[in-house]
């Protein structure tokens, strides 16, 4: 081959390789979409799933949440009180935890958490045949592990992000009022003016997309894992890196679709 | 019955099977012999209906099982069971969870009958006081029977064994050979078993094929097999390094 076109196959190659993989996510989704309709409706596994990756975060929303707030309103107390706003710090906070950082990084920590660990499962269970055992017992394993995957984040992710928030806020109310004297009315008088339902809505939708995203890439990766533990492993951290990555540029055009 | 004609399956560029033609007949147990690596296990994983053929047919009872999709797959699939190579048990299940899980998926036992289906069964395998430990905490043998127990407590047509004595000591994979021609001759099912294990297995199978270079090249009673002419099934069955087959 001439020297010349090495560059273009090395970029075709890697362009077909993404193209195929996105079409086989697609695919996967959507096969988990149509098994969804049908029954068995395993309501017992969903429940387990909210469980594992709902309840058993919640001490790291709590610990996550509350230092979120109060490092945004030590920010933002230094910030406002230059323009003699710091009045302001109470929407400040609430907004930037509602509209933004509370879906996110409730997602990011869901991944690191909960992601990973629907990743390795699932993975492991490919590679010890376990996921060929419920196909071989006329079981269908879309059943048995990816949709109560994808339910329980769907159902998860606000759930954690409410919480996330009101910790926040109280966190915030801790570093506003209680150490820099702002009073207390002025910090939840102005949440009261500057917040809007819509802005809530905006949170609420973000982080149920982002219940789907993280959900459908870890199983996604799980189910199609590579080969013994270097496999499961590979998989795993792919799984993280791009649940992460596109956790971010799904939050930017969310974003701009919302603001629109 | 089950018949497979003309199989053939790539993976990649590399063509695994190039036109397997093999009967079952009902109530035999069938031992497929032949080298690591050589297209046991995904001709099993055809069979059984967990991988499709590049081309050619897998009949069961005269329904081509790679043709079935949905209910029809779903109905043909129910009545056989597979006892996995690592036993592919579910490893956050205990034993008694595991033998139970195909019972309350896919039945409408009561508990009560299921505990006592689950205490029976692994009973017959010789597990009897095992139920509460987990599939880390047992023996490789341990693990083969409780796979045994799961498969047989749907009471399967057809039971498929991918080598199921692999990595155990000879006792312990005699006791597991004994264990599967006593529960056929009692239970008759058919069974295809996937194997090493020579020459133990001449002891078990009713009939004995062999798959070299994608296809089958021998197939007959275990005596037949032994007394074979071909050089490649020889090598084979006497485990001797000079011959056709070339040990890379």
């Amino acid at each position: 081959m001439n020297p010349v076109f090495f560059p273009f196959k090395i970029i075709g190659k890697s362009l077909h390789k993404f193209i195929r993989e996105l079409g086989k996510m697609g695919c996967f989704f959507a096969i988990s979409l149509f098994w969804m309709l049908f029954p068995p409706y395993l309501i017992r596994r969903v429940i387990k799933q909210i469980n594992f990756i709902g309840v058993k975060t919640i001490l790291v929303i709590v610990l996550t949440g509350s230092f979120t707030g109060m490092v945004l309103a030590l920010q933002m107390y230094h910030v406002l009180i230059k323009f003699g706003a710091e009045a302001r710090i109470g929407p400040a906070v609430a907004l930037s935890l509602i509209k933004e950082l509370g879906p996110v990084i409730c997602a990011l920590m869901v991944t690191g958490r909960a992601g990973s660990a629907i990743t390795a499962e699932i993975g492991i269970m490919r590679i010890s045949e376990q996921v060929d055992a419920l196909d071989a017992m006329a079981l269908n394993p879309y059943k048995y592990l990816i949709i109560p995957n994808i339910l329980a984040g769907v159902i998860s992710l606000p759930l954690l992000n409410a919480i996330f928030v009101v910790l926040g806020v109280f966190g915030g109310y801790l570093i506003g009022v209680v150490l820099l004297g702002v009073s207390s009315g002025t910090y939840f008088g102005g949440i009261n003016d500057f917040v809007a339902a819509r802005d809530i809505f905006e949170g609420f939708y973000k982080s149920l997309s982002f219940g789907v995203l993280i959900t459908w890439i870890s199983c996604y990766k799980g189910f199609y894992t590579g080969y013994g533990a270097e496999g499961v492993s590979k998989a795993t951290t792919q799984s993280v890196v791009i649940s992460s990555v596109v956790i971010l540029i799904w939050d930017y055009f969310m974003t701009s679709l919302l603001v629109a | 019955m089950i018949e497979v004609i003309d199989l053939h399956k790539s993976f990649n560029e590399h063509k695994v099977l190039r036109g397997v033609n093999l009967k079952i007949e009902d109530g035999h147990i069938l031992a497929l012999i032949g080298g690591s690596g050589k297209g046991k296990s995904v001709l099993l994983k055809h069979i059984i209906g967990l991988t499709k053929p590049d081309k050619g047919k897998i009949l069961v009872d005269n329904q081509d099982i790679s043709k079935l999709r949905g209910k029809a797959l779903k109905r043909l699939k129910e009545r056989f069971g597979v006892v996995f190579q690592g036993g592919a048990l579910f490893d956050s299940y205990t034993v008694f969870e595991n033998v139970a899980f195909p019972l309350r998926e896919k039945t409408r036992m009561k508990a009560l009958d299921i505990r006592e289906t689950v205490f029976r069964e692994l009973a017959n395998v010789g597990l009897s006081g095992a139920e509460n430990k987990y599939p880390a905490e047992i023996s490789g043998g341990m693990k083969k029977r409780v796979a045994l127990a799961r498969c047989l407590v749907m009471h399967p047509e057809i039971i498929f064994f991918d080598e199921p004595t692999t990595g155990l000591d000879p006792l312990i994979a005699k006791a597991i050979h004994n264990l599967i021609r006593s529960l056929q001759e009692s239970l008759h099912f058919t069974a295809i078993m996937v194997t090493h294990e020579i020459p133990e297995v001449f002891s078990v199978a009713d009939r004995v094929a062999m798959l070299y270079d994608g296809k089958i090249i021998a197939e007959g009673t275990p005596q037949e097999i032994q007394d074979s002419n071909n050089p490649i099934v020889h090598q084979f069955i006497h485990a001797e390094l000079e011959g056709p087959i070339s040990i890379k």
